[in-house]
């Protein structure tokens, strides 16, 4: 976050050390989770069933190991990518094309266009499922594009559900980001003939490019810790994706929570390293558009 | 210029500034080709039906379900209208319904007293340019990042009866996730975990949008901190404060994640999102209640979408 505001160095007086720690302790309270999640799962199940979890010792790599043979990882992963890269790639792309419109003409429909695409990324996932677990399992695709022959159960249906649920999101950001570009870059694109699809591809979405670099950054976030749609709409254990696979890692590592800590890590390591690479982009998304529940 | 704090607060990469709009409507309309407009109409046209064959057909779809009969698999040309009765049989005859409203209301209360305001109160404080803020802030919004679902197996390993720490060093023996008179307890704090950091960064991004200057002059007048903020600050603020509430509601009213994966939304922690996932895909599927209860939601989101919008589109337009 940007400092615009000279930086006052005040003497460290008594408040303001209480300030300091004050926050420090709140911030070490927020990181204990994570971090006793990362201690355990580097611990021996022997060696804490012995000695408690308030103990020192029996450090090993081997829950990692087993952790990711028996829930399957590698597959879950590799699902989570299949699911997110394109989702993440088709809401950029469609919301982009709806908020150049948004941004560049003034019509009045705009505002209800707007309004149509915000709302719908607001409204609760539960509300839309009845309809659209009948949807899913009425839609057929061709046995090529996945095995389930239906909607349902099938890499597609998620891939649309998370397009149009996000759509809204980024079309709300990036409207607002293309209104503030200097108009007179359309004159002058007009003058020289450039068509409207010229003027989006090639004017304003090189502009854009911080907008759709914090908003990808958040969306492939989000998307990728997406739970309820792949819960409800998936059936086949082995093409779940990686956050609603937990639901069944729940089962098969219940009794013993140094692999729970395991895995809890391996899955929290992709947008942990998100977070640390881009945390710039990932603040600005979402101080931009300060919506999404 | 937009006027919308939470993009002047992002100075880091500032929009280049608008220039007043030359030329009227009518002049540009005729300037769009033949191409230009069907370009056009693609353009809004294929992600409009994404949007509404998706979530706004489905949405209606719910609400007139909601007044059948339709067990959920039958036929869809044999569903009669049965007008009130799903909702009357929701409040009357479903045990899990009335706990399910209430356990919302509770979290919606333990966001919006404790959860909101501690993440709107530590955003004050990292606002004053301290040493360390980066840390701070990191700190506090790393929960931000984890989904709900893998929160609730992070707090496992501090809930779980024989292998929790919190067990461990108290010396109890409490299934806080099971145990159905405390686990909504323990659920709401490891939501407000993250919802704290979520907030503090919302907060922030418009505090850093308040114009100094109206600080300065309240300092002058020799009002103390505090009152400065809450005679000041607050009120200038107030399209944030809108923002922030809305987000709670709705953060609450969506709230599901964590306790699906707990234990599927039962036993004490019933919420009406996991009732209508019950209804849907459990083995118990009951259409009709599944539906009043989504309209319930529909209804009651819609409301503070309502509110966001007005407040949001009030500040662009502005």
């Amino acid at each position: 976050m940007s400092v615009d505001t000279p930086v006052r160095r005040r003497k460290l007086t008594p408040l303001r050390i209480l300030l300091h720690g004050f926050l420090i302790v709140v911030s070490l309270a927020w990181l204990f989770p994570i971090a006793w999640a990362v201690l355990t799962s580097l611990r021996s199940y022997d060696y804490t069933a012995a000695n408690g979890y308030v103990s020192f010792g029996g450090w090993t790599f081997d829950n990692y190991v087993t952790a990711w043979r028996t829930a399957e990882f590698g597959q879950h992963f590799l699902n989570s990518v299949y699911i997110t890269v394109p989702a993440v790639l088709l809401t950029l792309f469609l919301a982009s094309c709806v908020a150049f419109v948004i941004a560049r003409f003034s019509w009045k429909l705009n505002l209800v266009l707007l309004g149509i695409f915000t709302a719908a990324n607001l409204l609760p996932q539960q509300a839309l499922l009845i309809p659209l677990f009948r949807l899913f399992t009425e839609v057929p695709l061709p046995e090529f594009m996945s095995d389930s022959e239906l909607l349902y159960d099938s890499y597609w249906g998620l891939i649309l559900i998370n397009v149009a649920f996000q759509c809204g999101f980024c079309v709300f950001v990036l409207s607002n980001y293309m209104k503030a570009l200097p108009r007179d870059l359309y004159e002058a694109a007009m003058v020289d003939g450039a068509s409207i699809w010229r003027q989006y591809w090639q004017v304003t979405m090189p502009l854009c490019r911080p907008a759709l670099a914090a908003l990808a950054t958040l969306e492939v976030t989000w998307i990728y810790n997406e739970f309820f749609w792949a819960t409800v709409l998936m059936r086949t254990g082995d093409k779940f994706p990686v956050t609603s696979s937990l639901n069944n890692l729940r089962g098969e590592f219940f009794t013993d929570n140094n692999l729970v800590s395991a895995g809890s890590v391996l899955v929290a390591i992709p947008t942990l390293v998100i977070f640390f690479m881009l945390q710039r982009h990932f603040v600005r998304g979402l101080t931009l558009g300060a919506s999404k529940g | 210029m937009s006027d919308l704090p939470l993009i002047q607060a992002d100075r880091a990469v500032p929009p280049p500034a608008a220039t007043t709009s030359t030329g009227g409507r009518r002049r540009r309309l005729r300037l769009l080709s033949r191409t230009d407009r069907v370009v056009i109409t693609l353009m809004v046209l294929v992600p409009l039906l994404l949007v509404t064959g998706f979530v706004w057909l489905p949405a209606a779809a719910t609400v007139l379900l909601s007044g059948t009969n339709w067990d959920g698999i039958g036929p869809l040309n044999e569903i009669e209208f049965v007008g009130a009765r799903n909702y009357s049989d929701v409040v009357n005859i479903y045990p899990p319904f009335v706990p399910a409203v209430q356990h919302n209301l509770l979290w919606l209360a333990a966001l919006f007293v404790v959860a909101t305001p501690f993440g709107m109160f530590l955003a004050v404080l990292l606002d004053k340019e301290l040493r360390g803020s980066r840390f701070y802030q990191t700190a506090l919004y790393l929960p931000v990042v984890l989904s709900l679902a893998l929160i609730g197996f992070v707090w496992q390993l501090l809930y779980s009866r024989d292998q929790g720490l919190i067990n461990a060093v108290f010396g109890s023996s409490i299934d806080w996730y099971g145990d159905s008179s405390v686990n909504i307890w323990a659920v709401m704090v490891a939501s407000g975990w993250r919802h704290v950091g979520y907030i503090m960064l919302l907060y922030l991004a418009g505090l850093k949008g308040v114009d100094p200057s109206l600080r300065e002059a309240a300092a002058v007048d020799g009002a103390s901190e505090s009152r400065a903020f809450f005679r000041v600050v607050f009120p200038v603020m107030r399209p944030i404060n809108i923002i922030v509430l809305v987000v709670t509601v709705i953060e609450s009213l969506r709230a599901f994640d964590l306790v699906w994966v707990v234990n599927k939304g039962r036993n004490g922690l019933e919420l009406i999102s996991a009732l209508v996932t019950q209804n849907v895909v459990g083995e118990a599927s009951r259409i009709g209640f599944g539906s009043a209860l989504a309209t319930i939601m529909l209804v009651v989101s819609l409301v503070f979408i309502t509110i966001y919008l007005a407040t949001v589109m009030r500040e662009n337009r502005e």
